[in-house]
């Protein structure tokens, strides 16, 4: 028995984990939706990122005030009434989108818009606490790049969506693969509390959860993360019911494992395609919630641009002026469109890699 | 042959060099070529062949089933002398009429879960023979009967999820007889069966085809089977037709290599570890896209030459009138094969039966609560049903042995060793193993105890984990008991692998990127990594075709021979637990019914359960004569276990009893008790018992007492 035997297979060496990664993620190369999707999103991820070191002009600077701007109108277009915002809101070679009815050119806004919702988290800090400031000092000469000057506040990568989202995934998988895999009056209770966080009314849930947290970039991450936690819960345990009948959970047992060895290290690793095409979509919703909230004055806070804020503020000119609406909205529903193609890819792929 | 040959006429069904291709991504891949064969009425052809040789393909390309990506690539399949291939929709609907019938594995396939059976049944008559409502109905009860259904009218009222699953089957059978075909292609019809059932189905459909003169095509990877219901087999490899004989020849005078290698695979009824070896066909079954060039058996051929890898063999009739597929098919001799050396096993241990107790079980049961569904149930009103899935089990397992378990579906077998490992809690009774109290539930268990009884799964693809590597699942078992340094892991891993004989490229794969068989041995190893003392093996070959169910047992045995571990091993063929174990218990609806040494159990004395079981068994060997005798009814609900003795509502030996075995009905039977442990739960007295004949006896035998 000491000479080893190949009986039933010839394979030969395991590939590398790089190629395995890349022979994994290739799958949506052949979804032309998928590509569509990916393209899309890549587009406004680079365009925020883009904006983090240029934009056409300063995205906070109100140009209607601004003494070039004046002179630029004087100069070119004599016939303009400097208080006339259609006139001045309108796109021209050096504003390529328009201004908003403040001055602020719709261009670099848009693209800075994608920061806040994908890219970066603002958590504001006490500016009188000293101390504090000093311990992250280290952080900020990092992050000196994508934080504004004054230090009252401290910036984390990825954007609110994106924390949403990744907050409602652990969330909502510790329920849900907690009630699917034990079941019984666990599943009851967890189920029940997900079941009353769905039926109770969104916009309210997150006026109340702004209310009683106040407004911020961690306010909203905490509101899509109570609304988005019910959902992956629910398919999550769904997942965990099919899964947790399986041997292999058997085997697990019968070597004595924990409770949470079973739930994220034998489960959650057989779940996880369902779930990132679900979480792919959900940052589709996300955005679509920061944009409600935006519009409801409820969104992220200014300075920064972020999209919703800004079809609230170009309501009033919408059937004047609907370039300072129409150009976010795209955004918004661009993106929210390209993830769910996306997801599609993704999950059409899985499917068919699985058979 | 030749004289039965003309007799016969015109053939329903000729298959002339079929080959069929199934289009995949990237290409297509050709999954049947080169079959030729012919099927008259009143005969039956078996296609046997390991998984993915292309059987069912075979059946699919003449119903012509083949699914969107599948097409007939080449050759003619002519049914009652009319082309089916390229023939479409109706046309091929016209010339098929309703005289092609089909039965799948899984009568749920065939049956409308929403409708009552009456409705399916009748609706074949009247929407496709314009046949009256009454008519049809009196027709199908006509039908049900034939097929022994009992209260056939009754039957037609219900709902298929309302009858059991041999039943179910039986319904299928008769739906496909309904319209009279003339020909009947079943697939596996009776994998999914228990041996009783399945022995009852197999009887009707060699009676079904002595009385309707069907020509039948079986689909079956059970050599046994085969044996029963054929009168001619075709033995497919890896797309290709090898050998196709009639029945007798084919066990008695195997003429491919590659037929010899799989009735090799199989355990003889009878024969033991001790006295007698299983010898699996090395290698497996290469994928369509992979084939070997030259004799595609070549690379797992004792016999091959060279010759065999440069030309590709081709069909040759042989003098006697059978087919096959090899250049040297004459010059083999099987009776002077000889094994190759790494299929040599440890020497065996002797007798074993006699080691001191590892494991004893004393009155052990397991009772489920199940929630009523009427009102008060709902309510909380009545107290919850119970299901009595394993009563009373008493035994003991001796160091180094191994107990086999068999039983039908749902008699408890899985429940008791589910119950031993702690995975269901204990009802009642006493359980002790080396000192623990193993009555306990497992998160009450201590390590120590845990890492001593491992357990062996049924399902290969379920088995592992699909998201780690073969050496972080072998692993775990080691880091979280301790057993072996970090950093000595692997080094171990490999080592377990090696006696797995599977090599240390296999470390970094997949489950996806296994064989069953190589899953299967993964799951052994992962059992055996915290070093046991006893492992339990629920079906651990159930899933598998039979070479590598052989290889696996080899491997057990192996195992068992070098770390005197002890097993206990459930499994629902007979063969193979005759074969596999020192101790064998036999279980009927949760209660034990005999019990005591493996050898004991097959030859009389017999329980009348056991007895009914062992004439159910399909022997791979049709000269091979067994009693028959076949059960009533179906398995009582173990909601609701018959009084008295659980048999007795089926028991065919009831009537040996004095006044018709009122006894039987009302008392619980006693324990006889013959030597060497063997125990018998059975009012009939030991003399009685002892006096029944043997079940399956040989030709020879046979013959000696015809001449007395
Ligand atoms: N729809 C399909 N598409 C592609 N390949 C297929 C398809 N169906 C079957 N095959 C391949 O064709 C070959 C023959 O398959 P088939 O199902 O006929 O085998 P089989 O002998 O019936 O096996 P089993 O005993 O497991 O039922 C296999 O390699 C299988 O993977
Ligand atoms: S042709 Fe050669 S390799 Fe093929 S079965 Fe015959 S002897 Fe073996
Ligand atoms: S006790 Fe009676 S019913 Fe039970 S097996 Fe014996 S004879 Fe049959
Ligand atoms: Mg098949």
């Amino acid at each position: 028995m000491t000479t080893t035997t190949q009986p039933e297979s010839t394979a030969s060496r395991p590939p590398s984990r790089l190629s395995k990664i890349w022979k994994s993620s290739s799958i949506i190369f052949d979804s032309p939706i998928g590509m569509v999707g990916l393209a899309i999103v890549v587009f406004w991820v680079g365009m925020a990122v883009l904006s983090l070191f240029w934009t056409p002009h300063d995205p906070n600077e109100q140009y209607f005030r601004d003494q070039r701007r004046s002179a630029y109108i004087m100069t070119y277009l004599p016939w303009v009434d400097l208080e006339d915002y259609d006139e001045i809101t309108r796109p021209d070679p050096r504003f390529l989108l328009g201004t908003d009815k403040t001055g602020r050119d719709i261009l670099s806004r848009v693209m800075a818009g994608g920061q806040v919702v994908l890219l970066k988290t603002r958590i504001p800090l006490p500016t009188d606490d000293v101390r504090r400031q000093d311990e992250i000092s280290a952080l900020s000469r990092f992050l000196d790049r994508i934080a504004p000057e004054e230090w009252d506040e401290f910036v984390i990568p990825g954007g609110v969506a994106i924390w949403g989202v990744l907050g409602s995934l652990v969330v909502g998988t510790t329920f849900g693969l907690l009630a699917g895999y034990k079941g019984g009056w666990t599943e009851q209770i967890v189920m029940q509390i997900m079941d009353a966080l769905v039926a109770f009314p969104r916009i309210v849930l997150y006026i109340v959860v702004i209310a009683a947290l106040g407004q911020g970039d961690l306010v909203i991450i905490i509101a899509i993360t109570v609304t988005g936690a019910p959902g992956i819960a629910r398919l999550s345990r769904s997942l965990a019911l099919d899964i947790k009948t399986r041997d292999y959970i058997r085997a697990a047992e019968t070597r004595g494992e924990g409770l949470f060895y079973i739930m994220f290290r034998e489960i959650l690793p057989n779940a996880r395609g369902p779930l990132l095409v679900d979480a792919m979509l959900r940052v589709g919703y996300a955005i679509f919630t920061i944009g409600t909230l935006g519009f409801l004055g409820l969104g992220l806070q200014p300075p920064e641009p972020d999209w919703g804020s800004m079809v609230n503020d170009g309501r009033e000119l919408i059937f004047s002026q609907p370039n300072i609406v129409i150009w976010p909205a795209v955004a918004i529903s661009t993106l929210v469109i390209g993830l769910n193609l996306f997801a599609d890819g993704v999950r059409e792929e899985l499917s068919r890699y699985q058979k | 042959m030749a004289e039965e040959k003309s007799k016969k006429g015109k053939p329903v069904l000729e298959v002339k060099d079929l080959a069929v291709a199934y289009k995949i991504r990237g290409g297509e891949v050709e999954a049947v070529q080169n079959v030729s064969f012919d099927l008259h009425s009143g005969e039956s052809i078996g296609i046997v062949g390991e998984s993915g040789c292309g059987k069912s393909t075979v059946a699919w390309a003449i119903l012509n089933f083949l699914g969107d990506n599948g097409y007939v690539k080449k050759g003619s399949v002519l049914f009652q002398g009319e082309e089916l291939v390229g023939k479409e929709g109706e046309e091929l609907r016209k010339i098929r009429g309703n005289s092609i019938a089909m039965v799948y594995q899984d009568p749920m396939q065939a049956l409308n879960p929403s409708l009552t059976l009456g409705t399916q049944m009748k609706e074949v008559l009247t929407v496709h023979r314009g046949m009256s409502d009454e008519e049809a109905s009196e027709r199908c009860i006509k039908m049900l009967d034939r097929v022994y259904m009992p209260d056939p009218g009754n039957v037609l009222m219900r709902y298929p999820h309302q009858i059991s699953g041999g039943q179910q089957q039986r319904v299928v059978i008769a739906m496909a007889l309904l319209t009279n075909p003339a020909l009947l292609v079943m697939d596996e019809p009776t994998t999914a069966l228990d041996v009783t059932v399945e022995a009852a189905v197999l009887d009707l459909i060699a009676e079904l085809r002595r009385e309707f003169d069907t020509a039948i095509m079986y689909i079956s990877h059970n050599l046994g089977v085969v044996a029963r219901v054929c009168n001619f087999v075709n033995v497919m490899y890896a797309g290709e037709m090898v050998e196709r004989a009639p029945v007798e020849d084919i066990f008695a005078r195997p003429q491919h290599p590659y037929t010899q290698g799989l009735i090799r695979c199989v355990p003889k009824l009878g024969a033991d570890k001790a006295s007698a070896q299983l010898y699996p066909i090395r290698g497996r079954v290469p994928p369509p896209n992979d084939r070997p060039s030259g004799c595609v058996y070549g690379p797992r051929c004792d016999y091959v030459q060279d010759r065999c890898l440069q030309e590709r063999p081709q069909v040759r009739i042989l003098p006697n009138g059978n087919a096959v597929r090899c250049h040297f098919s004459e010059e083999i001799d099987p009776s002077e094969w000889i094994p190759s050396e790494d299929i040599k096993l440890k020497p065996s241990p002797g007798d074993v039966t006699k080691n001191e107790a590892i494991m004893t079980v004393k009155g052990l049961k397991k009772y489920y609560d199940v929630p009523g569904n009427s009102l008060k149930a709902v309510f909380g009103l009545e107290s919850p049903k119970q299901v009595k899935a394993v009563e009373d089990a008493t035994f003991r397992v001796p160091r180094g042995s191994t107990l086999g378990i068999v039983g039908e579906s749902g008699c408890g077998k899985s429940t008791l060793i589910k119950t031993l490992i702690g995975l269901e809690e204990t009802t009642d009774g006493e359980a002790e193993f080396i000192g623990h109290d193993i009555t306990t539930a497992l998160d009450e268990r201590s390590n120590d105890l845990i890492q001593e009884l491992q357990m062996v799964f049924q399902n290969p693809d379920s088995t592992m984990n699909p998201s780690y590597t073969v050496v972080q699942q072998i692993g775990r078992p080691m880091k979280r008991f301790k057993t072996v340094p970090n950093d000595q892991i692997r080094g171990e891993v490999i080592k377990l692998l090696e006696s797995m004989r599977l090599g240390e490229n296999y470390l970094d794969r997949l489950p996806r990127q296994l064989s069953g068989g190589e899953k299967q041995r993964v799951g052994i190893a992962r059992a055996l990594a915290s070093r046991p003392e006893l492992v339990l093996c629920d079906e651990p070959v159930s899933a598998l075709d039979v070479s590598v169910q052989a290889a696996i047992l080899n491997l057990l045995i192996d195992i068992q021979r070098e770390l005197g571990t002890t097993m206990i091993f459930i499994a629902h063929d007979l063969s193979v637990v005759r074969f596999f174990s020192d101790n064998i218990a036999v279980m009927y609806l949760g209660q034990i019914m005999e019990i005591g040494p493996a050898e004991a159990i097959y030859r009389p004395a017999y329980h009348p359960y056991t007895e009914a079981l062992l004439s159910a068994v399909p022997i791979p060997d049709p000269s091979v004569t067994q009693k028959r005798i076949r059960l009533e009814g179906t398995v009582p609900s173990a909601l609701n276990p018959p009084s008295g003795c659980r048999f007795h509502t089926r028991c065919p030996r009831r009537a040996l009893m004095p006044d018709g075995g009122k006894a039987c009905e009302t008392e619980i039977p006693p324990w006889r008790e013959f030597e060497n442990g063997h125990r018998i739960f059975c009012h009939l007295p030991k003399d009685t018992l002892e006096s029944f004949d043997p079940v399956i006896s040989l030709a020879s035998d046979a013959e000696a007492v015809a001449a007395d």
